[in-house]
């Protein structure tokens, strides 16, 4: 992280609106970089724009090397987190009006580089497949039986929880994260919580390998930075906390009643929870 | 050496339609082996931008005839009535298995699923998840994938080519994104579900992925595509950012509203506006109606300058705080960070923008294309269903019919197994294709990838936007074949192997100006106006003529051969479409 190549002011026609930004990124192509370096790019933005845009200009009128993610524009797809300013930022979300004149972008944190501002995320994937998310129902209903009934409030107890759009940048802001990388992770265990509180769902248990085990949330330590990055305001924290008192139920429960095997336990274990959450 | 990977069936596309396809082959023809291949990760596909709804029969007082009828209406009569007749029948089953798998559907207070009212639609039928509908289907889909061990992902894998014998498809070639390497995708059975093509146009709630690659490879390898003129613009996204305002913002009761604050869709045969909301009606009349509505006020000098051009009023203050932040959470959200406007004070700025392509690849009732052994599902097919103009509402629930109906339908042929070719000859063709996409690191030239990509845009604003006529046309026709031609003189700048975007780029550009030149010329031939197809030379609809499908075939740098089919018509003569007051008496 030494050297430094600097892009000249000169290519740029700045229009009569425009604010001069100076964008300082993190460059890096294993196919011909030895170590990764930083490029600063001088870009007339929009006050209107986002740091996306900005990027999207380096890009087009600057140097086509520069590699990153993006598609939808409107902070739902979740593939344009990066680190802005050192923060983890979804770039499509971050306004330029609320920024100083000189920006540093770098890859999301706690992630490899694959190149430029493009992170490695099959670890990610992975943790998420990990805690089986997807309805496990008792008996699988056809669809000619019809819909379950599920009261609003029933809704209203997971509905948070299925907001996350898989944007990493909780895992980048997880200071547990950091130190451990096989923390299944905010993201994850929120999402095993969320099929957890679904009212159609009874596979608690077949989830509480993974979300109780020492890389589950036994393995957070409660800092919160998860839920203050979430763009769409998930609060895996909190979801985190809440499985906490599950499964410390599921432990208690295990001794009150041990003729039950986990597998049969599942029942009893949702109303203990239910009982946690209340309380 | 080209590395070559073995499976049963190839899906190219892993949004809505892909994802289905695959579960549905997973789940019931577990012994086939599935590859899903994409250019983004799934959860990037471009469903998840989805907003309002997905429509099928739910209430007592709803029925398939009816949602037939409002869909065959409100395609112009271009929808193959078969099609539709099946796609109503399945769409409930559709959404009651996304029920199932757990999708978060909106309730009533009894816990049963809500519906809402949607543009065109008669009864309410359109499935809600709050706004944010497509998201909560793409991400159900996408976990409930993962249930399933044999569907082998390919994630960040782009397809160049597919790869025919003799009227057959055997698999495709991809691009590992991370690597730069190549590689053969040998399938039995090969099912196309990339999505869209809005990028073309300069103007669009389309993400940066909806390129039409899937499109142009079908079209390359001699499949059509069918009634790429009808491009449907939503009568409401935000100016500048193009991002969407969903219409069910308007089946929650909002207005839209010119300059002088008047509901002027009144002066379009939408009215009566009171008593609201009434069905088929002012703000919820159809979104060609909607969008044509707009530039009539445009030109009439009746809408609001902006900073981005011209807009109208789309008025939510009424419903509420609460209503809107329960039913409309991510519309208030949308308006507040990228207009800093926020709907429970003020009213948000809107303008028509380009949004879906009802045309497609040319597929049949069963989601089969002409080419043996290909299949298409979701907005990159043309079944047709949408006809001259999409129901708000139908899309969504289309890739759950479609896609699971093409992944059926995929195992079935494989399982039929017609697949006796000359493998040699099969990895020759994947070689060619492979060293294609290679030879654009060689290539030498003078034009820029971003450069055309514009040119491109400006074209199809210019010469094929919500009115188009003989002469911008024409004009659009010629100088998107002269942009074919110095697309052949781009050079890369960008020679790395791994996550080479430029190149990733160039291949899109590729892949639109293929797509943008068979809708320039179908719209060209096309002497009517129907649906979202509006021509200023040619006002009326013409059923005598142009009750037809429009099929273009690829020629290369020469511009695409047009051809046409009868419409399937089984139950319902065409007829005036009638919206507003009138359409009670229906």
């Amino acid at each position: 992280m030494n050297s430094e190549k600097v892009t000249a002011a000169d290519q740029v026609e700045p229009s009569k609106t425009a604010r001069m930004l100076e964008v300082e990124i993190l460059r890096y192509d294993p196919d011909q970089d030895e170590a990764p370096y930083y490029q600063v790019y001088q870009v007339p933005c929009q006050e209107e724009w986002v740091v996306l845009d900005a990027v999207n200009y380096i890009k087009d009128k600057l140097d086509r090397t520069l590699s990153y993610r993006w598609s939808c524009h409107m902070a739902v797809c979740g593939s344009c987190g990066m680190m802005v300013n050192g923060e983890p930022t979804l770039s499509c979300h971050a306004f330029i009006r609320d920024l100083p004149d000189r920006i540093k972008i770098e890859p999301l944190e706690n992630f490899p580089v694959a190149r430029d501002l493009i992170v490695e995320m099959d670890s990610f994937v992975e943790k998420l497949s990990s805690v089986k998310p997807y309805i496990n129902a008792a008996i699988e209903k056809t669809p000619e039986e019809g819909t379950y009934t599920q009261l609003p409030q029933q809704l209203q107890d997971f509905q948070l929880y299925t907001q996350c759009i898989n944007c990493l940048l909780c895992y980048s802001a997880c200071p547990q994260f950091a130190l451990n990388e096989d923390f299944v992770g905010p993201a994850a265990l929120a999402l095993a919580h969320r099929y957890n509180l679904d009212s159609r769902d009874r596979g608690r248990s077949v989830r509480e390998d993974v979300v109780a085990s020492n890389l589950g949330v036994w393995e957070c330590s409660f800092v919160g930075a998860c839920s203050e990055v979430c763009p769409k305001h998930v609060d895996p924290a909190a979801a985190i906390q809440q499985s906490k008192i599950a499964a410390t139920g599921d432990y208690f429960m295990r001794f009150l009643t041990p003729w039950k095997k986990t597998t049969k336990g599942q029942k009893s274990s949702k109303e203990i929870h239910d009982e946690a959450s209340k309380r | 050496m080209l590395n070559v990977l073995h499976h049963d069936i190839v899906i190219i596309g892993a949004g809505g339609a892909g994802l289905r396809a695959a579960i549905e082959i997973a789940r019931d023809y577990p012994d086939k082996k599935i590859a899903l291949l994409s250019k983004v990760y799934p959860m990037r596909s471009h469903t998840v931008a989805a907003e309002g709804g997905a429509a099928g029969v739910a209430k007592d007082e709803d029925s398939f005839d009816k949602h037939f009828n409002d869909t065959v209406s409100g395609g112009d009569w271009l929808c193959d009535q078969d099609a539709v007749d099946y796609f109503v029948q399945q769409a409930p089953k559709e959404l009651t298995q996304m029920e199932h798998w757990g999708c978060p559907w909106s309730r009533t207070a009894e816990g049963k699923v809500a519906v809402r009212p949607f543009g065109g639609m008669k009864v309410e039928r359109t499935w809600y998840a709050a706004d944010k509908t497509g998201f909560h289907m793409l991400h159900t889909l996408f976990q409930t994938s993962l249930k399933y061990p044999g569907i082998e992902r390919f994630d960040e894998y782009y397809s160049t080519e597919l790869i025919t014998k003799d009227g057959q498809c055997y698999g495709v070639t991809a691009l590992d994104m991370r690597s730069g390497q190549m590689r053969f995708f040998r399938a039995h059975a090969v099912i196309i579900a990339t999505g869209g093509a809005g990028r073309v146009f300069p103007f669009t709630t389309n993400g940066a992925i909806k390129t039409g690659d899937g499109m142009a490879m079908a079209y390359r390898a001699g499949v059509a595509l069918k009634d790429m003129e009808f491009v449907q613009y939503h009568p409401t996204g935000l100016p500048g950012t193009g991002i969407l305002i969903t219409e069910g913002s308007r089946g929650e009761g909002g207005i839209l509203v010119n300059k002088d604050g008047y509901r002027y869709l009144q002066d379009y045969n939408l009215g009566p506006p009171d008593p609201w909301p009434r069905k088929k009606a002012m703000e919820l009349g159809p979104r060609d109606r909607l969008s044509q509505a707009f530039w009539h006020e445009q030109h009439k000098g009746k809408t609001v300058e902006t900073a981005f051009g011209d807009a109208v009023h789309l008025d939510l203050r009424h419903l509420g705080e609460a209503k809107i932040n329960e039913r409309l959470p991510m519309v208030r959200e949308l308006a507040m960070s990228y207009m800093s406007v926020d709907p429970v004070n003020e009213p948000i700025p809107v303008r028509p923008v380009v949004h879906y392509t009802m045309g497609g690849i040319d597929t049949d009732i069963d989601a089969a294309t002409p080419l043996a052994g290909l299949f298409a599902a979701g907005e990159c097919a043309c079944v047709s269903i949408n006809g001259a103009n999409r129901l708000g509402s139908n899309s969504l629930t289309e890739l759950l019919v479609f896609g699971s109906r093409a992944g059926k339908n995929a195992a079935e042929f494989v399982r039929a197994g017609q697949d006796a070719v000359d493998e040699d000859q099969l990895l020759a063709c994947a070689s060619k294709a492979s060293e294609s996409v290679m030879a654009l690191f060689r290539r030498q030239g003078s034009e820029s990838i971003p450069g055309l990509r514009n040119e491109m845009n400006q074209i199809m604003e210019a010469g094929a936007g919500i009115y188009r006529s003989e002469d911008t046309l024409k004009l659009a026709v010629e100088q998107l074949a002269t942009l074919k031609k110095r697309f052949a003189d781009i050079e890369l700048a960008d020679k790395s192997n791994v996550y080479n975007t430029d190149l990733i780029q160039a291949l899109e550009l590729g892949s639109m100006i293929d797509v943008a030149r068979a809708m320039a010329v179908s719209a060209l031939n096309r002497r009517e106006s129907r649906g979202s197809h509006q021509r200023l030379d040619f006002v009326e609809r013409n059923d005598r003529d142009y009750l037809r499908h429009t099929l273009a075939s690829y020629q290369g740098d020469d511009n695409p051969a047009i051809d046409y089919r009868d419409v399937v018509i089984t139950k319902s003569q065409p007829a005036e479409r009638v919206y507003g007051g009138q359409s009670d008496e229906q």
